[in-house]
C-alpha cells in the first residue's frame, strides 16, 4: 500500500443495519438520486481521492463519487432501493469511512453572505480609494465633484448591501436596549455617508466615502476570519464518527424486521441489539446474555454482565452476544437526553462569560459618542459654525471607528486555532481560547481520559509453565474479545490437544482433556474454592484447572500517553489538578496515586456538576477533560472543557476544545497557546489605545482630513494583523511527541468502543 | 477632461467584471476543495471542477 494506507487497527464491526443507516441518512435529490456524504479521515494526497473515486465509481449504482482533499470527505451519488456497498468498498482500499449526516453541513449560508460581503467591499473600496487618489492629488473642482458624486454611486449600493450585516446585528441589540461593537460601527459609517453625500451636494472639497468603505472592508475581514475558524472547527468536530446510533432493528408481532430510526421508537416495542451496537433508548434486556461497555455512559472500565432483566441506559454498547431487548423510554425521555437537558442546564450559569471584544465596545461605545457630542457642541459654542462642528465630530468618529478592536481579537484568535490545529487540537470559538488562557484549576475524568480509551487485558498473576499457552489455545474456540485477546498470547506455541471443548455464555469455557476439567473464564465460575486465591477474585478472567486458579487476567487501565508529562507541565503552569470520576474508588484511588493528584471517585454526572460548580464558586477558572456521557454535563458546566477524539459525540459537541492526537500534552500546549494569545491581545489593545489617543485630540481639533483618516485607519489595521502573526513564534516546539515505544499488542482487547 | 468619460467607466467595468467572477467562482463551489484541485491537476483523466 502506498503512504495512505492507515495503520491496521482492530476494530469491533457493526454488523447489521449499515446499509439501513446509509439509507436513512442519505438525502434524496432529483431524477432518483441520492446523496451520502462520507467522512474518511485518512484521506492524504491526490493519490488518495483517484483510488477511492475509481473504487466508488466501479461500484453498481453509483452515479459519481467526489472525495474531498480539504475536507477529508467523499461525497457519492447513487440510485437503487439500496445503497451500494460504500464502506466495504473503501475498507478494501484501507479506508475507514463514517457516515455524516448530508443534512446537518448543507452549505453555510452565513459564510457565503459574508464572503459575497466582502467581495463587494473589497471592490467598492479599491475603485473609491482610486478616485480619492486623484481628488487628494489636487483635482480641479469640476471633476472633484465628478469622482464624489461617482464614488457615492459606487458607496449606496455597497452600503445597503455589505453594510447590512452591521446594521441588523446593531439594530437587534440597540432594540434590547444593549449596545455591542456593530452600534458605534454603524452610527460611525451612516453619519459618515450622509455627511459626505451633504458635502457632494453642496460641491464640498471633503468627501469621506473612501473612509466609510473601507472600513467596512476591513471590519469584514475580522467578522469573516471569525466565522471561518468557528465553523471550521465545528465541522471537524462533527465530521469524527457518530456513535450515538440513528436506528434500530425492531422485530414487530409478527416476525418481521425493521429498521426504524431512533425518533420512532416507541416503549414496549423489542428491539434486536446485535454485538457491537450500542443501546439506541433506555430498555430492558428480554432475552440474551451478554457483557457491555458502560465506559462512555458511567466512566466504569470494567465491562459489566447483562442478563434478562437488566436495565439499559441508552449509549451503553453491547460487547459479545446479541441481545432481545424492549424500549421502555423513548428517544427523547432516554438517558441521552436526559444528559442534554443537564447540559443545558448546566450551559446556563456559563452565560455570564462575555468576550473581551464585547466587554469593550460596552466601554468603548459611550466614551466614542460622548467625545463626538462633546465636540460638536464645543465647536458650535467656539465657533457657532454648524457645518464646522458637524465635520469634526464625524472626523472623531470615523478616525475612533473601532477598526482595530474589530479585527485584533479574531485576527490573534485565527492564528491562535491554527497553531492549534497543527497541534492537532480544535477550537469551537475565540471565547473558549480567552476563558482558557485563565485556567487554574484542572479537572480529568479517568476512563478513555487519563486512561487509553483502550482498556488492557494484562497477566496479573500466572502459575508459570505453560499455563499461558493453555490459556490462548483454550481461547481460540472463542469470539468473545477477551478471549480473542488472549487468544493472540499464543501463537508460538503448539496447541494441546483437547478431548472437548464448550462455551458457556456469560461463564467461560471449559474444556476437558482426559480427567481434567480447564475453565476459562468468570473467577466465581472457574474457581471452585474462592479462599484459596483473594487476588483470583479480583481477576475478570481466571484460568483454572480441576478448579484450582492457574493464571489471572485483569483489565488493566493503561495511562493515557503523556499523561505524566502533561500533569506535570499543568503544575508548573499553576493550575490545580484533579481526578473527577464515576469509576469505582480503588481504580480511581491506583490512578490518582500513580499521577500523584488527589480524586473524586462514583461521582454521578449531578456531582461532577456540583463539584464544578464549587470550584468555580471559589473564584477558579476550571478546565473540564473528560470524553464520557457522564462527562458531558461536566463539561458544560466548566469555564471551558476538552475532549479527546475518541469521546462521545455528545461529548465532543459539549467541550470547546477536541484534541485529536493520542497524547494529554494537548492539554498543556492548549494552555500555553492560549496564553500567548491572551497576551497579543492586551498588546493589539494597547495599540488601539494608543493610535487613539494620538488621532482624537487631532479630530477634535478639527485637523483630520480623510487623506488622515484613511491611512490612520489602514495603517492601525495592518499593524495589529502583523503583531497577531507574531503568536507562535515564541512558544517552545513541544508538538514534537517524544517518540512512544509501542509496547507489542498481545494484550491490547482492541478498541472496546 | 474628456478622457474620464472612457477610463472612469473602463476601470469600474474591469473590477466588476472581476467581483462577477469571483461571485461566479464562489457560487460555483470552487473554494470547496482547494488542496484537491491543486493535486487534481496531476491527474490523467480530466475531470472538470466539481457539478
Amino acid at each position: 500500500m502506498s503512504c495512505c494506507a492507515p495503520g491496521a487497527e482492530f476494530y469491533l464491526h457493526r454488523a447489521a443495519g449499515i446499509d439501513d443507516e446509509i439509507l436513512l441518512a442519505s438525502r434524496p435529490m432529483n431524477d432518483g438520486l441520492r446523496q451520502t456524504d462520507l467522512s474518511v479521515p485518512d484521506i492524504h494526497c491526490g493519490g488518495c481521492l483517484q483510488r477511492i473515486e475509481a473504487a466508488l465509481r466501479k461500484l453498481d449504482g453509483v452515479a459519481s463519487a467526489r472525495a474531498n482533499l480539504s475536507a477529508r470527505r467523499v461525497t457519492v451519488f447513487w440510485r437503487g432501493t439500496a445503497p451500494p456497498p460504500l464502506m466495504q468498498a473503501l475498507k478494501a482500499i484501507g479506508y475507514d469511512a463514517h457516515l455524516r449526516d448530508t443534512g446537518a453541513d448543507k452549505q453555510d449560508k452565513a459564510l457565503g453572505q459574508l464572503v459575497r460581503a466582502l467581495a463587494v467591499a473589497g471592490f467598492a473600496s479599491s475603485n473609491i480609494m482610486l478616485l480619492s487618489v486623484s481628488v487628494w492629488s489636487g483635482a480641479e473642482a469640476a471633476t472633484r465633484d465628478l469622482f464624489h458624486w461617482i464614488s457615492a454611486l459606487i458607496a449606496l449600493p455597497t452600503l445597503a448591501y455589505s453594510g447590512r450585516i452591521f446594521f441588523v446585528s446593531a439594530w437587534r441589540s440597540l432594540r434590547h436596549g444593549r449596545t455591542n461593537m456593530d452600534v458605534p460601527i454603524s452610527v460611525g459609517v451612516l453619519l459618515t455617508f450622509a455627511m459626505s453625500l451633504y458635502e457632494t451636494i453642496h460641491h464640498g472639497p471633503y468627501a469621506y466615502f473612501d473612509a466609510a468603505v473601507s472600513l467596512l472592508f476591513f471590519l469584514l475581514i475580522g467578522r469573516t476570519l471569525d466565522h471561518v475558524m468557528r465553523e471550521r472547527a465545528r465541522q471537524a468536530v462533527r465530521g469524527l464518527a457518530r456513535l450515538s446510533p440513528r436506528g434500530a432493528l425492531v422485530l414487530r408481532d409478527d416476525g418481521s424486521r425493521f429498521y426504524l430510526p431512533v425518533d420512532e421508537i416507541e416503549p414496549g416495542m423489542t428491539i434486536l441489539l446485535a454485538a457491537g451496537e450500542r443501546v439506541p433508548v433506555d430498555a430492558r434486556v428480554i432475552k440474551g446474555t451478554s457483557e457491555l461497555d458502560l465506559s462512555l455512559v458511567s466512566g466504569e472500565s470494567t465491562p459489566r454482565r447483562a442478563g434478562e432483566g437488566t436495565v439499559l441506559q441508552a449509549g451503553v454498547l453491547n460487547l459479545t452476544a446479541p441481545l432481545t431487548i424492549a424500549a421502555t423510554t423513548t428517544a427523547k425521555d432516554s438517558f441521552l437526553a436526559e444528559m442534554v437537558r443537564m447540559m443545558e442546564a448546566a450551559e446556563s450559569g456559563r452565560s455570564s462569560y462575555r468576550r473581551i471584544a464585547d466587554r469593550a465596545a460596552q466601554l468603548y461605545a459611550p466614551v466614542v459618542h460622548s467625545f463626538a457630542l462633546l465636540t460638536f457642541i464645543g465647536w458650535i459654542i467656539a465657533s457657532g459654525d454648524a457645518h464646522f462642528a458637524m465635520t469634526a465630530a464625524i472626523a472623531v468618529l470615523i478616525v475612533t471607528c473601532p477598526c482595530a478592536l474589530g479585527l485584533a481579537v479574531p485576527m490573534v484568535h485565527v492564528v491562535a486555532a491554527r497553531r492549534l490545529f497543527e497541534k492537532g487540537i480544535m477550537i469551537k470559538d475565540g471565547g473558549a481560547l480567552e476563558r482558557l488562557a485563565g485556567v487554574d484549576a484542572v479537572m480529568f475524568d479517568k476512563t478513555g481520559t487519563l486512561t487509553s480509551p483502550q482498556p488492557r487485558l494484562a497477566v496479573q498473576r500466572s502459575a508459570g509453565g505453560d499455563a499461558l499457552a493453555l490459556a490462548a489455545a483454550i481461547s481460540a474456540h472463542s469470539r468473545h474479545p477477551y478471549a480473542q485477546a488472549i487468544a493472540t498470547l499464543g501463537h508460538d506455541s503448539q496447541a494441546p490437544a483437547f478431548d472437548t471443548v464448550s462455551e458457556i455464555p456469560g461463564s467461560g469455557i471449559e474444556a476437558r482433556r482426559g480427567n481434567d476439567v480447564y475453565r476459562l473464564g468468570r473467577p466465581d465460575w472457574a474457581i471452585a474454592d474462592r479462599r484459596s486465591s483473594p487476588a483470583a477474585r479480583d481477576a475478570t478472567v481466571v484460568l483454572s484447572i480441576n478448579g484450582k486458579s492457574q493464571v489471572c487476567f485483569g483489565l488493566d487501565d493503561q495511562l493515557r500517553a503523556g499523561a505524566a508529562e502533561a500533569v506535570a507541565e499543568l503544575r508548573r503552569l499553576g493550575a490545580f489538578c484533579e481526578i473527577l470520576s464515576g469509576d469505582s474508588d480503588a481504580r480511581v484511588r491506583k490512578i490518582a496515586e500513580r499521577l500523584g493528584l488527589t480524586c473524586v471517585a462514583n461521582a454521578r454526572p449531578a456531582d461532577k456538576i456540583r463539584h464544578v460548580e464549587a470550584f468555580k464558586q471559589a473564584g477558579n477558572t476550571v478546565l473540564m477533560v473528560g470524553d464520557g456521557l457522564n462527562d458531558a454535563p461536566a463539561l458544560r458546566a466548566a469555564d471551558v472543557s476538552m475532549a479527546p477524539a475518541s469521546a462521545s459525540d455528545i461529548g465532543r459537541n459539549a467541550a470547546d476544545l477536541v484534541f485529536l492526537r493520542d497524547s494529554l500534552q494537548a492539554v498543556p500546549e492548549a494552555i500555553a497557546v492560549a496564553r500567548a494569545a491572551a497576551a497579543l491581545v492586551r498588546q493589539n489593545f494597547a495599540l488601539a489605545v494608543v493610535y487613539n489617543v494620538i488621532a482624537i485630540p487631532l479630530a477634535v481639533a478639527g485637523a483630520v482630513n480623510p487623506l488622515l483618516a484613511a491611512i490612520a485607519m489602514s495603517l492601525s489595521s495592518v499593524t495589529v494583523v502583523i503583531n497577531a502573526l507574531r503568536l507562535g513564534r515564541g512558544l517552545p516546539e513541544r508538538s514534537r511527541r517524544p517518540a512512544v515505544v509501542r509496547e507489542r499488542a498481545p494484550v491490547l482487547l482492541g478498541a472496546l468502543k | 477632461m474628456i478622457d474620464f468619460f472612457f477610463l472612469v467607466p473602463i476601470a469600474i467595468g474591469l473590477g466588476l467584471a472581476g467581483l462577477a467572477s469571483f461571485m461566479w467562482t464562489l457560487k460555483n463551489d470552487q473554494y470547496d476543495d482547494l488542496e484537491g484541485a491543486a493535486e487534481r491537476i496531476l491527474f490523467e483523466r480530466n475531470d472538470g471542477p466539481a457539478s
